[in-house]
């Protein structure tokens, strides 16, 4: 038997038991960044596919919620600085090595090509809308001649930006939780899922519903795949991720993490929008904010329990 | 230049010297710790074995806190030292999340704290306060590079080991056992 205590020193708010360095504003920034990307990704997609006609809601519509989403997100990280006044040093420095450094830098290059893309849309939802200036008429005729080109590093971009919502959590090699590349990929795809699900709930024309609920059944069995892989990788670690898992396997997290994240963000919307696509009357917006929801409580529940994973003590 | 610190846990009688010694050295604020001690107990009676480790930061060769750090506030120093620039220091807490030791904290003001090995000692040429606190002299601080230093001496002549290598971030504090 093995006991470990201390003897003095350590009861460090935050720190002890097990670190709350970070709040509920991080996972609501990785969700509104995962949000934005699907959107954009999709919107750039079928804008490369030359289906803008058809698929209004999410080359147009959509797209419209994702500056707030990026400027909310970034105050979101802001309000969980500590040292807030300090902030603007986040953009004077360039370090590649810090997943919180590019990925600041990647937020603050998508927020203006997702404001112009929206912009250059702006008249055809508002047709009285006035832009004073020639200038900008002028700006407007050249991002719309130019749609097909913008979306191309949009799309890549956005599924940078997926990414690095899982990447800034998957590079902490001490909270054994998190240190998986699959994250990465498990949060683009979850991301675009939730991304789906917003669109789904603009869009007016039945025959794009169909289309996006399809892809998003998609989105689903790959995020419940990446989830299986994620946990029998653990399971195949070192001690401290064996534990990591065991936290949904038995531990703390597993009633929330299967209740809301497996079956009523992932399952059941999965089977909602099956019944659907088969011919049944189902709202189709109850899988899509149950899709929201669970995306939003994934990103809650491994920003805590990957808090609670650790080496030591 | 590599600084390191050799802490004999054979020698440690769990005073907690080191740890009020550097809370007055360095002001750390109340409720805080730059250093700490801990008991950990082997066995069942009467075959127990209790091994008492003063810990801090490591002063890691491979640290992830000054690799993660987005405006470089977290730094190494002339040997090895990871130093957090305040005033640099935007209080993300990334650094905090990446030590598998645990050695940082946030201050109260702010920004990101932990032990420093007393840097404004150790250009005076003198030893971090807990070492020089210790009554038991059972630390040993100095420069690895150095064959004729006290350390590498009593690395050479001990068994040692140090806390979670498998965390990889090649720790500079050895535990002499
Ligand atoms: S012990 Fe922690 S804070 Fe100190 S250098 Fe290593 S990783 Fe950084
Ligand atoms: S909290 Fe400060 S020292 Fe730590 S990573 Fe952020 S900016 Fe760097």
């Amino acid at each position: 038997m093995k006991e470990e205590l201390f003897v003095s020193g350590r009861n460090i708010p935050n720190i002890d038991p097990y670190l709350h360095i970070w709040h509920w504003q991080i996972p609501i920034y990785l969700f509104l960044g995962g949000l934005a990307a699907g959107i954009l990704f999709l919107a750039a997609v079928y804008t490369i596919l030359g289906k803008d006609k058809e698929m209004q809601a999410t080359v147009k519509w959509a797209p419209f919620i994702v500056p707030f989403a990026l400027i909310i997100g970034l105050f979101m990280l802001f309000l969980d600085l500590k040292h807030k006044l300090y902030f603007w040093q986040l953009y004077t420095t360039i370090r590649l090595e810090s997943p919180m450094g590019w990925g600041a830098w990647v937020l603050m290059i998508m927020t203006p090509i997702s404001i112009i893309w929206s912009a250059s849309y702006v008249r055809e939802v508002f047709p009285n809308w006035d832009w004073k200036f020639k200038f900008l008429y002028a700006f407007e005729a050249w991002v719309i001649k130019n749609r097909w080109y913008i979306a191309w590093p949009m799309a890549i971009y956005a599924v940078i930006l997926g990414i690095y919502t899982g990447i800034l959590l998957s590079a902490f090699n001490a909270r054994p939780l998190w240190n998986t590349t699959i994250l990465g990929p498990l949060f683009l795809v979850s991301g675009m899922s939730t991304g789906a699900a917003s669109i789904i709930l603009m869009s007016k024309n039945h025959e794009e519903r169909r289309l996006i609920g399809r892809l998003d059944l998609l989105f689903i069995a790959v995020e419940l795949f990446f989830i299986v892989h994620m946990i029998m990788g653990f399971l195949a670690g070192s001690q401290v991720q064996i534990d990591a898992a065991n936290l949904f396997l038995g531990g703390e997290f597993t009633v929330p993490f299967f209740v809301f994240v497996i079956l009523l963000g992932l399952l059941l919307p999965a089977v909602l929008e099956t019944l659907e696509l088969i011919g049944f009357k189902v709202p189709i917006i109850i899988p899509a904010i149950l899709v929201l929801l669970g995306g939003l409580i994934f990103r809650f529940i491994m920003v805590e329990a990957g808090q609670v994973t650790r080496y030591l003590y | 230049m590599r600084y390191a610190m050799a802490i004999d846990t054979k020698k440690c009688v769990g005073c907690s010297d080191c740890v009020v010694a550097c809370q007055t050295e360095n002001n750390v604020p109340i409720g805080f710790c730059r250093d700490w001690v801990t008991e950990t107990v082997d066995g069942t009676y009467p075959n127990v074995n209790i091994e008492l480790r003063s810990e801090r930061c490591n002063h890691c060769d491979n640290s992830p806190c000054v690799r993660c750090c987005p405006t470089g506030a977290s730094h190494f120093e002339d040997g090895g030292i990871v130093l957090v620039t305040h005033n640099k220091c935007i209080g993300c807490g990334a650094c905090i999340e990446s030590c598998p030791y645990e050695a940082r904290y946030s201050h109260p003001d702010g920004y990101v704290d932990k032990c420093t090995f007393c840097i404004h000692r150790v250009r005076k040429g003198e030893n971090p306060a807990c070492v020089s606190v210790c009554p038991t002299s059972c630390m040993y601080f100095g420069d690895l590079d150095d064959p004729n230093s006290e350390i590498v001496n009593v690395l050479k002549n001990r068994k040692f080991n140090a806390l979670a290598p498998e965390a990889g971030t090649k720790p500079n504090i050895f535990y002499l056992t």
